[in-house]
Formats: C-alpha cells, structure tokens, sequence
C-alpha cells in the first residue's frame, strides 16, 4: 500500500497582500477571487461532503475521547497510566512491534530488491502475496497464526524442538506483528527501489564498483528513506494492532497482554475512565509517529527529490 | 572489459539466464540463485504458511462437515450482518471519497494540507481505540448514552454501531487512492469540458470519472475487503450477541474460543477466500491500469 | 454574426505575488484574427484564460459587444478553446470529442442526434480529416490532434475562438502548414479569433493584427506592417528584429 503521501502536497498559500495597492483595493480583490475563483463547479458540495462526514464519522467520536480524557482530570489520568498493568501493557505493544519492524525492514529490504532485480517464475505470485495480510481479516490471520506457531504447529514444533516458544508469550505477538508489518516495508521500498534508473547503476559499475559496493554506495542511501518511511508504518499498524495478535499472544497480565486487549477488558469490567486513558495514550502515539512519518517523507523530498 | 550492451535490463531476464556482455550488476547466476531462493522462502514462510493452515482444515474435513457449519444458523446470520455492513460502508465512503478528491485535487483552498491529513487519521489509529471512541459517545455511560436510553435507539450492542466503526476503519480508503490519480490527471479536461458548455455533473461523469475509474474500483476493492474482514473496532461495539451482532470475523473467534476448532477455520476459509479473491482482483485492476494509462499518455499541460 | 471583445484595464495577480496582468486594455473587432504576441511571463496567456472564463481577474472589465462576460460562468461564455496540448478526451473517439459540446446542451436546445452527426462530419471534413471519426486521439498525429481539438470548439458555435499557444507543441515543419490553413479556416468560418504565440513569424504572417504584450500590458496593437514600420518603442521594434530583417514582406497578411 502506498505510503501517506498525502499530506506531502503542498498547500497554495492564500493571496499575497500586495504592497502597491490600497488597502481597500487589496480587499476588495481578495473577496472578489474567494467568491468567484471556483472555476470549476462542485466546490460548495464537495467540500460540504467531505467536512460534514469527516465531522460526523471521525471527528466527533474522536473528541468524546478526549472529552472523557478531560473528565478523568489529570490526576485521575496520572494515576491510571501509572499502574503496572498499562505501563507493562503499552510496553509489550511497543516493544513487539519494535522488534517485529526492526525484522521487517531488513527482510522487506531483501524483498523488495529480488522483486525488483531479478525475473523468474513465480514472480507475480510472489510479488501479489505481499499483499496478503493487508487483505487478510485480522481474526482470521491471528487464528491461523497461532495455528501455524502454536507448540503442535509445523512451525511452532519445530522451534519447540529448538527450546524456543514461539505461541501465548511476546514471542508469538512479535510473530503476529511481522506477518502484519511485513507488507508495509516491501509496499514502501518498492517504488522508490523501481525509479532508481539502470543507468546509475552502470555508471558504478563501470567506474569498477562491485555490486556490493553499488548496493551500499548507490542503492541503500536512495532507498533509506522509504526504508525508514515504511519501518514506522509498520511500527504504528503493530502497537495498534489487536485481531491478529490476540489467538496467539496468551493474553497474560504483565506477560503478554497488549494494551489494545487491555482496553478491551477494561470496557467488559465497565471500567469507561480506564478505558479511556489508555485509548488516549495509544492515540497520542499514533500521532506522534504519524508526525514522525510526515517529517521523514518531507525530508526525504527535499534530499532526495523524489517526485 | 568485456563489450557492454545497454539494453533495458527489465525486458531481459537475469538470473536464470548467463549474459556475459552485462556487467556484474547482479553478482552472477549463484547469488541470483541464492537471493530468489531466500526471498522465496521467507515469503511463503512468513505469508504462504498461515494461509495454507486456514485452508488445510478446510480441506481435511468433509463435506458433511463443511456444509453443516456453512449452514448453521448463526454463522448464516454473522454472513448477513457481513454483507450488510459492507453495502453500507463502501458505498457511502465510496461517495465521501469522490467528494473528497474533487475538492482537493480542482480547488485550491486553505487547509487543503489539513484536511487531508484529517482524513488519514482513520488509517493510523488502533481498530480497538476506533471502536472505543463510539462507545464512549454512544454507550451505556457515554456521552449521548442517556439520551438514547430515554428514546430506545439502541447503536452501540447493534447494527447501527458496527455500521458506525466499520465507517471510521475504511473512511479513508478510496479517499487515498483517487486524491493522487486525479492530482496526475489535472484539470485541462474538466477545463476543455467545462468551455464546451458541459455542466459539472456532466464533466464528472463523462469526463472525470471514466480517468479515474481503476482507481475508484481499486480503492473501493480495499474498503471492500476492510469492511468485511475488519475485527477489532467491530469486536468493541458490537455485544458479541450471537445470531445478531456478530460478523464473520466475530463468528469466527467465537467458535475458536469455543474450541471448536475445526469450524472456526471452515468459517475462517470463507474470509480468506474473499481476501485471495480481493488480491486476484486487485492484480487485475492494476494490469488494465496501466494499460489504459500507457495506451493514452498523461500530457501536463504547462500553463 | 462574429462578436467585438472589449478588455479594459485588466489586473491579475496570482498566488504567490506574481502580476500577470497589470491594466492590459485592447479592443478586438468582430471576425478579425487577432495574435497576441509577446515573451514568455508576459501576460498573452493569462489574458486568454481570462477572456475564456478560466480564471476569474481582480480587477477590470471583459465585453464581449455589449454584455459583461465576467457575469456569465464559464460555461455561459460560449467561448472555443483549443489548448495548447489539445486536451482530446483520450477515453472517447474523434467523432465523440467533437460532439461533445452539443451533447452537452441542455435538452431544450440541444440539436438532433442527426444534425449532430452531420455537424461533426462537416466539421471534420472542414478540417480534413473525413475518415477518422471512429479513431481515438491516442492514434492520431499531434498534427491531427489539434485540428480535432479545432473542430470540437468550432462545433460549439463559440462566440469568440480562442487558441492557447495552438501550434506549440508540434514540429517546424508541421506549424508551418498548420498556420496558413487555420487563416484559411478563420477566413471560411468568420469567427473572432483571438490566438497566443510566442513565434513573431506565426503571428505577422496570418493575423489581421497583433497586440504586443510585455510584462502585463499591451505595448502595441496593429496591423503586421503598421508594426514593423511605425514601432511604437525599442521593445516592440527590438521583438519584431528578426521578422524586420527579412526584406520580403510579401507573406505577411496585410
């Protein structure tokens, strides 16, 4: 899937207040350009389309959080994200995630590259089965999952056999996450990877690199951001990920339980305040590392110029 | 140095074959071997195996048994909610992203860049914390939950309210997908419509939407398949009342926590059908894609 | 009967600080052709998008005889435009291109089925190109191209027909044949036609008269020798110095 490159489009700054005109002249141009600059029909109901269900679907339920947050108040707040249980919580989360990212962006990189590099049979079926846990429903994925890595699995048996557990501790949840995050890395690096033109390459290569070399000096630099681009992708979908992750997680307090389980359990015991103050925590990540995102993307325009 | 031909290496293969006139841009036929085999590998360890084990009980269980689960009332009624949900969602996002991609790519306006990023958030946040913030508005203690109480709406615990976060989870899928093919398309044509007398319903169907429309159908294919398969956001609102508010995906975990293994698989093959059937689809509407779009090249117009 | 368009005192800024347009004024009479020339920035095109209704002015005012154009929409105007990378829907046919604007009318006066067919037909026999009616523009020449672009603003009726830099995108030996044959068509069909280019030869060999454009404003309006002979300033007579070296004056419309 394609990286949030959305929000990398530039926004046209409004009409700029030209010093040689009168100030009522300025105004009067500039109200005259906001009435009838829209060429094109459909503003007023598109726009009004877009900000009324964006309000109603996503705006409006997002503010009862933090309504809610607000009601717990700021020590009632303090209190609850302090206790061991979400603290032990969101750290599983985050660190599994982590864990499974950091081994997604070496083997998506790995990918990515064969994909693109070489031609042999069975390509396009490789190359459209990345996509298959992004398509695949999350309950379905996560009982499968445990089914394949559970101790009586083709896999889960033989890292029993090796003295590794790989079902119902952070192992199995690491697990879950890299068949999740993996998509997110390939997806990524495999634009940015195709645009990197032949000739580059040669270039190197007839100045006597070796291909490691032109890997390392050429490739890989060219590559890093969307590397590191598709990496948080895949960090933000794991700490929020809940479906997939639960079958094979073991779900044990202060073990293995994640904080969207936590959440979970809290609105079963009606705990709404405790509920919401995790919600908010994991909300704030998110956007934390959505910024993170929109920063690498931006950056990685400008040093590179990538279009 | 050997003479070197600089043919487009994409239309030649490498790694099966020898070219001696190349350079070694590949590192030979032994790391080619070695790299496709690990790759292939990892792909079909990590990916393949999961959706081979969904299938595998399929398989080893008999028709009598397959059947029987397939018919069973409940897992009939969970297959109704599913279908109901995602001809409510796609649709109603189908038109909202439409929407949103005619203002965003035709006008320019401030907080352009605002908005989009507002529209992305569906995509970054946790399906649990998705499913949360509806019942913290509608639930029992939440902010409208008296209200509704005193007028006997039931949303969360109900169809209203899975219809409500299956909205917030694909919310910006079709969204995504049309904002940067329309960017690409511009605005000439609609412009040269728009000169030869056409009105803006005309320009959209006639002339915009036929550009756009493998885009529209890839991102309505994904909110499709997210609509369907989507399990946590649901699993928070919904009650998990059999027969009545569970979906597939709910149907599912419900008969594995049940340890019956065995239908909660068979059930489970049916979304992951739909999901194999999602992706044969998707490689189909990326193939005529690119057809349509190398057959008549974009030509920017540079005003 | 061919329309007069009156441009008084135009000012067009865009975002960004930039002033296409700093009072331009000129007055085109009904059926000439009429070129506007000038370098590049200098404002030739924006005017025409403004003539055309795609892009709205801050200030002054647009006629076309005695109605205000700037309080008909876009798609009042009635303008013909053939853009400069001929805007063809790749997804219809020639024969659906051309017939797009008179499909597009409301029903109340929008014309047969049939006499759109014959419209279309004798439109792109005009232009002659009789067979090609059932191709797409993808298979066409550039050449091709914009003359079925020519066809489909003809077919509207426009008040005015206005082409944006029409031969630009084609090569010398094309937009050479192509200049003298849209005089020819300008000459069967009457309309008030007003193009932009940048190539002096272009302009001073088919139009009536040209209007020198230089950083937002009209420098000069007349006819080609007027403005080779009687250059109102170093610029005008500077811009036109290629075209002036050429003894010949023979090819120039007079």
């Amino acid at each position: 899937m394609r990286p949030i490159s959305l929000m990398a489009v530039p926004l046209t700054s409004s009409i700029s207040r030209n010093s040689e005109t009168r100030v009522t002249t300025a105004k009067r141009i500039h109200d005259t350009q906001m009435k009838r600059s829209r060429v094109i029909p459909g503003f007023g109901l598109s726009l009004g389309i877009v900000l009324t269900s964006l309000s109603l679907i996503v705006l409006i339920p997002l503010s009862a959080l933090v309504f809610k947050a607000a009601g717990v108040g700021p020590s009632g707040f303090w209190y609850i994200a302090s206790s061991p249980r979400v603290i032990k919580a969101l750290h599983v989360s985050f660190e599994t995630s982590l864990f499974a990212a950091l081994f997604n962006a070496p083997v998506g990189l790995l990918i990515a590259f064969v994909l693109h590099r070489y031609r042999f049979p069975g390509r396009a079926i490789l190359n459209a089965a990345i996509d298959l846990p992004f398509a695949l429903p999350t309950a379905v994925a996560g009982i499968s999952l445990a089914a394949v890595y559970g101790p009586h699995g083709p896999l889960g048996s033989v890292f029993a056999g090796l003295g590794i557990k790989t079902a119902f501790n952070p192992t199995g949840i690491t697990i879950a996450l890299i068949f999740i995050g993996l998509p997110f890395v390939v997806r990524t690096v495999q634009p940015v990877i195709d645009e990197i033109e032949r000739e580059t390459e040669e270039a190197a290569a007839l100045l006597g690199a070796t291909p490691f070399r032109t890997f390392l000096s050429i490739i890989f630099p060219a590559i890093l951001p969307a590397l590191l681009t598709g990496f948080a992708l895949a960090l933000a979908r794991g700490v929020g990920e809940y479906g997939s992750v639960i079958f094979i997680a073991g779900n044990l307090p202060m073990i293995s339980e994640i904080a969207p389980l936590l959440i979970v359990i809290k609105l079963e015991e009606f705990d709404y305040g405790g509920a919401t103050v995790i919600g908010t925590l994991m909300l704030v990540i998110s956007f934390a590392l959505l910024f993170g995102i929109n920063l690498l993307e931006r950056s990685a325009r400008k040093h590179f110029g990538h279009d | 140095m050997t003479e070197i031909q600089l043919k487009d290496p994409m239309r030649d293969p490498i790694g099966w074959k020898k070219e001696d006139e190349r350079p070694r841009l590949d590192g030979g036929p032994i790391v080619a071997g070695l790299l496709i085999s690990l790759t292939a590998i990892l792909i079909i360890g990590i990916i393949g195996l999961p959706l081979f084990a969904v299938f595998a009980a399929v398989l080893t269980a008999g028709a009598a048994e397959i059947s029987a689960t397939l018919t069973d009332p409940d897992t009939l009624a969970a297959l109704r909610l599913t279908l109901l949900i995602a001809a409510i969602a796609v649709p109603t996002n189908g038109l909202i992203g439409l929407a949103a991609a005619w203002a965003v790519t035709k006008y320019e306006f401030p907080g352009k860049t605002l908005l989009m990023a507002l529209i992305d958030i569906p995509f970054s946040v946790s399906p649990v914390v998705a499913g949360l913030v509806y019942v913290l508005l509608f639930g029992a203690q939440g902010l409208f939950g008296s209200w509704l109480d005193a007028h006997n709406i039931k949303i969360i615990f109900a169809v209203p309210g899975i219809a409500l976060a299956t909205l917030f989870v694909t919310f910006p899928f079709v969204a995504r997908e049309l904002i940067p093919l329309m960017q690409a398309h511009g605005k000439l044509d609609e412009e040269a419509a728009l000169t030869l007398g056409a009105s803006g319903w005309t320009v959209l169907f006639r002339i915009t939407l036929p550009k756009a429309k493998w885009g529209l159908l890839y991102g309505l294919l994904l909110c499709n398949a997210r609509a369907m398969g989507e399990f946590g956001a649901v699993s928070v609102v919904s009650g998990h009342i059999r027969g009545l508010t569970n979906t597939l995906p709910l149907h599912v975990e419900v008969l594995y926590n049940e340890y019956q293994f065995k239908a909660s698989f068979i059930v489970a093959s049916l979304l992951a059908s739909l999901a194999l059937v999602t992706l044969i689809l998707k490689s189909a509407v990326e193939y005529f894609g690119r057809d349509a779009e190398a057959t008549n090249p974009i030509i920017e117009a540079q005003n | 009967m061919p329309v007069g368009v009156t441009v008084d005192h135009i000012q067009k800024q865009f975002a960004g600080g930039f002033r296409a347009l700093r009072g331009a004024t000129l007055e085109i009479k009904p059926g000439e052709l009429l070129a506007l020339l000038g370098p590049s920035g200098s404002g030739k095109t924006t005017l025409l998008r403004l003539i055309a209704g795609l892009e709205v002015a801050d200030d002054g005012i647009i006629r076309f005889d005695d109605v205000d154009a700037q309080s008909l929409t876009l798609r009042e105007r009635g303008i013909g435009f053939v853009f400069q990378h001929y805007a063809l829907f790749r997804h219809m046919s020639v024969f659906e291109n051309v017939a797009f604007g008179l499909r597009s009318r409301p029903r109340s006066t929008r014309p047969s089925s049939e006499a759109i067919k014959n419209r279309v037909n004798d439109l792109l026999d005009l232009m002659q190109l009789p067979d090609i009616g059932h191709r797409f523009p993808a298979q066409l020449s550039g050449g091709q191209r914009q003359r079925v672009a020519l066809a489909r603003a003809l077919a509207i009726e426009p008040r005015v027909l206005l082409l944006d830099e029409p031969f630009g995108a084609l090569d010398a030996k094309v937009r050479h044949d192509l200049r003298k044959w849209l005089r020819h068509i300008h000459d069967k069909t009457g309309y008030t036609t007003i193009f932009v280019t940048h190539d002096q030869d272009e302009a001073l060999e088919i139009a009536d008269r040209v209007a020198i454009f230089r950083t937002g404003q009209v420098e000069q309006i007349g006819t080609p020798r007027d403005l080779l002979n009687h250059p109102v300033n170093n610029f005008v007579s500077e811009f036109l110095a290629e075209t002036k070296q050429r003894s010949d004056y023979s090819t120039l419309a007079s």
